[in-house]
């Protein structure tokens, strides 16, 4: 049994830890440690979302009237593509798993650091050399006004700056594989002794499952806008019907990414929020193989449902078919990990703290994102819906919804950890208000209006939509200063909060048996391999004002352990 | 919080009928009723499928909304039951006092994760067969539906009916099977009729089709719905249902062109492929080209395939792609891509028709092809129903 003076020196709060072990520019910039480049990444998504959030707001202030001169139609065209260019490269993707992933993946395998750290570096620049590539399609390519998807002939049409961005596209593809790479070989190398497959967390599975379809379907990406860049300086014809290619290729090169890329996006959240809502509820996540097979489930199955984003495009009616049903079958495992949640919550001992409730508003609105593309994929109701406000709206649900409040609710979460600071939790709640009421004024009105026949990045509408476009905009300045105050809450407990414990929320997976903020190398000792839904070998110390594993607690202090349930 | 300005903002119709003219919106054509219903939505009776759509207005649209409001219900139920779930549990097991550990209770329970994995999926394939056959009922034309060409080009759209007039609004007859064969001049283009739930994207480069039986007058609005370019939300114009074809002919007017499509795809055909294909059914280097239209599928070296415009089209753009059994094994034809507009394989395609039956194309009883001899406006009326033998098998369902 340790002693209080080891036990001290490993759990309170170090006067050296990664954050201070080395001053200087350079020691961030040419860092190897998981950890800051972590928290880089976590800067540089922020920035991005911060910046396609502003275009956001002004696409949505310009639709507040039907016939609104606001913005040139050129403009708005150019705005609604930026916005969802940046929020889709260089935001949603490597939001959860290069940030939030990139600091506790290692940690929750008791590892040093991942397989490749320089790999790792190499992926932040990437992602900074990409995300400038994208932003220079606006300084010097004038813009750029194809759409996210670049639907071809119209992308190798325009004059807008289609090379900068295909090309950021490109790199930032690059950035995703080898996060998607590194993941992969340190959790099948790197585990902990003991740690088995099932012993891993679950936001181990959906960052492996994410890792899968990364390596798998990024390269797609990288060859279409390549193929696409030499399309259009070359006219080779693969792809534009005058040197005789075919446009609907291209849609089926693209989907083949993003639709697995919707995956990259969500699953992660899904990680994030099995791991919230067990520790919260301080109760065994309920039926855990399930949660884990269904990561990987979603991730092959994703790969063969591309097609339905093409239902009207002119492919086969039996294709359509076949896709359509192929479908479905995804709905399944996303509704298996939702109603294991709420089996997880049942008599549970319920936080409603900060983080949980940004769990439990996704629980809430991904349930909205989820059912609506029940609509999407069925046939006939998909012909009508397909290019709609109902499809912007369903996938704002899942993809905002869904991973913008899973990633907050990560960081309200593992803050504590990454920065040895508590945050003002009465203000983080109200953040999470606002983010959810903010969201749904938002995008239900847009379920309205676009079963109702409102086709999507259209700057001038009939005059019979413009109460939802106002309602939908009130809603978009409240989701705004939603996200702002939980950045500030977040920020400014980085730097101004006050200290806490290594433990403060009772969590059993790996990362907590640190200090908070972790040291340099993660652990200055073995970590005990625990289960990770095992809440009691945490226990209550005093003189830390935290919870520490068992074998560390003082013996004579030691709480007996609760009878474990059999059934 | 002062929630006014620009949130509320209303205006009367005389305001929005100005604003709509005067604006950036002027040559953009808005619906009687879009004007007349800005605001006017409540938040009531979300319930009925006329909360959620615009009217219905052509056959398959009521099986469309019933089947939405049919997923919407099986939604809400269950995230209802989500919700209330959660909600409840929250409350019931929130951690009060000191007392951070739960009570007992079970961690995994196999059967009821089957259970509530299989149990749903019931319905699911229900939506997906719902989906499907809805699907298949607004894609498969009837035989004798009316067939209107319609060209996409950044921001217009040209409807041309069979008597040969054309207009930039849709002009359909009440009650009559209408297919349209579309084609783009430029780039990706989608037609979107919402109230009569139909919606096709338009490839440059192939023709794709759409269909839909129209069983209400009155005025719709058609917009594009695949991102063309700049003006691409004014890329919007109507869809109108009139009660008889006098009516729909009040509408629409000739575009001066001296001749009959089929009379410039007969010159086409001397230029560039008489040289190969017969007229006589007589099989030269290529194969005859008059009994082509007489046929529904053709044998082909592998397979067969379904004869309509889009064949047409590949078979002169890229004539090894098909090639009809018996003149392989590999085609004798050159690439008439660059020389051959997609328009003029339309004109080529109304002379294939005339073979067949002149009575199928505009002007085919007009010998000599040139419009102004029987081609005015009371001389076609007789023409534009195309099959006009079969019309008693086409009562609508």
């Amino acid at each position: 049994m340790a002693t209080a003076e080891i036990r001290n020196k490993i759990f309170s709060t170090p006067e050296t830890n990664y954050l201070n072990c080395t001053k200087g520019w350079k020691s961030w910039a040419f860092t190897l440690d998981h950890k800051r480049i972590g928290v880089m990444y976590l800067v540089g998504v922020s920035i991005a979302l911060f910046l396609a959030g502003i275009f956001a707001l002004v696409l949505r202030s310009h639709l507040v009237k039907f016939d609104s001169g606001m913005l040139s139609y050129d403009n708005y065209n150019k705005m609604f593509t930026l916005h969802g260019a940046v929020m889709v490269f260089s935001f949603i993707i490597p939001s959860i798993p290069a940030a939030l992933g990139n600091f506790v993946l290692p940690m929750m395998l008791g590892a040093k650091d991942v397989a490749f750290p320089r790999m790792n570096l190499a992926s932040f620049y990437l992602w900074i050399a990409g995300t400038s590539c994208l932003l220079m399609a606006i300084l010097f390519g004038g813009g750029l006004d194809t759409g996210w998807t670049f639907y071809t002939p119209y992308s190798i049409e325009t004059e807008t700056g289609v090379i900068y961005a295909t090309f950021g596209a490109f790199i930032l593809g690059f950035s995703s594989i080898f996060t998607g790479l590194n993941f992969l070989v340190t959790v099948n190398t790197m585990r902990s002794p003991g740690q088995t497959w099932f012993k891993l967390p679950l936001f181990l599975w959906s960052l492996y499952a994410t890792s899968i379809i990364q390596v798998l379907a990024t390269p797609v990406l990288g060859i279409t806008l390549l193929m696409l860049i030499a399309e259009k300086t070359m006219h080779i014809g693969i792809f534009d019907p005058r040197y005789g290619g075919d446009p609907v290729l291209f849609q089926h090169f693209f989907w083949f990414y993003s639709h697995p890329a919707v995956y990259i996006m969500i699953l992660p959240a899904m990680g994030v929020i099995s791991e919230l809502i067990s520790v919260y509820s301080q109760k065994r996540i309920f039926g855990y193989s399930f949660i884990a097979f269904s990561s990987v489930a979603i991730a092959l199955l994703g790969f063969l449902v591309w097609g339905h984003h093409m239902f009207t495009s002119g492919q086969s009616p039996i294709v359509t078919l076949i896709f359509s049903a192929i479908t479905f079958t995804v709905a399944i495992p996303s509704a298996v990990k939702v109603f294991n949640w709420l089996a997880t919550l049942f008599k549970g001992s319920i936080l409603l703290n900060t983080p949980m409730l940004f769990a439990l508003s996704f629980i809430f609105l991904f349930g909205i994102g989820g059912l609506t593309g029940l609509f999407l994929g069925a046939l006939s109701t998909d012909i009508h819906l397909h290019d709609t406000y109902f499809v912007v709206a369903h996938f704002h649900f899942v993809m905002v919804g869904g991973t913008l409040t899973a990633l907050l609710g990560g960081l309200f979460h593992w803050w504590p950890k990454m920065f040895g600071r508590m945050y003002n939790d009465a203000l983080g709640r109200i953040s999470c208000a606002l983010v959810f009421i903010g969201f749904n004024v938002t995008f239900f009105p847009q379920f309205v209006m676009g079963a109702r026949g409102m086709p999507r990045r259209y700057a001038s509408y009939d005059p019979e939509f413009q109460i939802f476009h106002q309602i939908s905009t009130f809603g978009a300045f409240v989701l705004g200063i939603g996200i702002l105050m939980a950045y500030v809450v977040l920020v400014y407990a980085a730097f101004k909060g006050p200290r806490c414990g290594s433990n403060p929320f009772r969590a059993a997976s790996m990362e907590w048996q640190s200090s908070s903020p972790p040291d340099f190398h993660n652990f200055i000792h073995q970590p005990t391999m625990n289960d990770p839904y095992d809440f009691d070998s945490q226990v209550y110390d005093e003189e830390l004002d935290t919870f520490i594993p068992r074998e560390f607690a003082d013996p004579d202090k030691l709480p007996a352990r609760p009878e474990p349930v059999h059934h | 919080m002062n929630l006014h300005l620009p949130l509320l903002l209303q205006s009367t119709n005389e305001e929005i009928i100005k604003r709509v003219q005067e604006s950036t919106l002027s040559g953009t054509k808005v619906p009687q009723s879009s004007i007349e219903h800005q605001g006017a939505s409540s938040f009531t009776q979300f319930w009925d499928s006329s909360y959620w759509f615009p009217e219905q207005a052509s056959t398959f649209a009521p099986s469309v909304d019933y089947l939405f409001m049919w997923i919407f219900w099986v939604s809400t139920i269950f995230f209802i039951a989500i919700v209330f779930s959660m909600v409840y549990f929250c409350v019931k097991y929130r951690r009060v006092g000191g007392e951070i550990n739960p009570l007992p209770s079970s961690s995994h329970n196999n059967l009821i994760e089957i259970a509530w994995s299989v149990g749903p999926s019931v319905l699911l394939v229900y939506m997906f067969f719902a989906g499907a056959q809805g699907y298949f009922d607004s894609k498969i034309a009837s035989e004798t539906s009316e067939e209107i060409q319609v060209t996409a080009s950044r921001w217009n759209w040209v409807f041309t009916y069979p008597n040969g007039d054309s207009s930039s609004e849709l002009h359909l007859v009440n009650g009559r099977p209408t297919k349209l064969i579309m084609q783009s001049n430029d780039v990706l283009h989608s037609m979107y009729i919402p109230a009569f739930r139909q919606k096709m994207d338009i490839v440059p480069g192939r023709y794709t089709y759409a269909y839909m039986v129209p069983n209400k007058t009155g005025q719709y609005r058609l917009s594009c719905t695949e991102y063309c370019g700049r003006e691409h939300s004014k890329m919007r114009t109507l869809a109108e249902v009139h009660d008889t074809d006098a009516h729909r002919q009040e509408n629409t007017q000739w575009i001066e062109e001296e001749y009959y499509p089929w009379k410039n795809g007969e010159r086409i055909y001397k230029i560039n492929c008489s040289g190969c294909h017969k007229i006589n059914g007589e099989a030269a280097t290529g194969p005859a080209l008059n009994l082509l239209y007489s046929m529904k599928e053709r044998p082909l070296m592998d397979g067969k395939v379904t004869v309509d415009e889009d064949y047409v089209l590949e078979s002169i753009w890229y004539p090894g792609k098909k090639i009809v059994e018996g003149y392989g094994p590999v085609s004798k034809m050159n690439s008439f891509k660059g020389k051959l507009t997609q328009d003029d394989v339309s004109q080529v395609i109304a002379y294939l028709k005339y073979l067949n039956n002149p009575a199928d194309v505009a002007g085919g009883d007009v010998e000599s092809g040139l419009r102004a001899e029987g081609g005015d406006k009371s001389g076609t009326a007789g023409t534009i129903a195309p099959n006009d033998k079969d019309d008693d098998g086409s009562d609508e369902t």
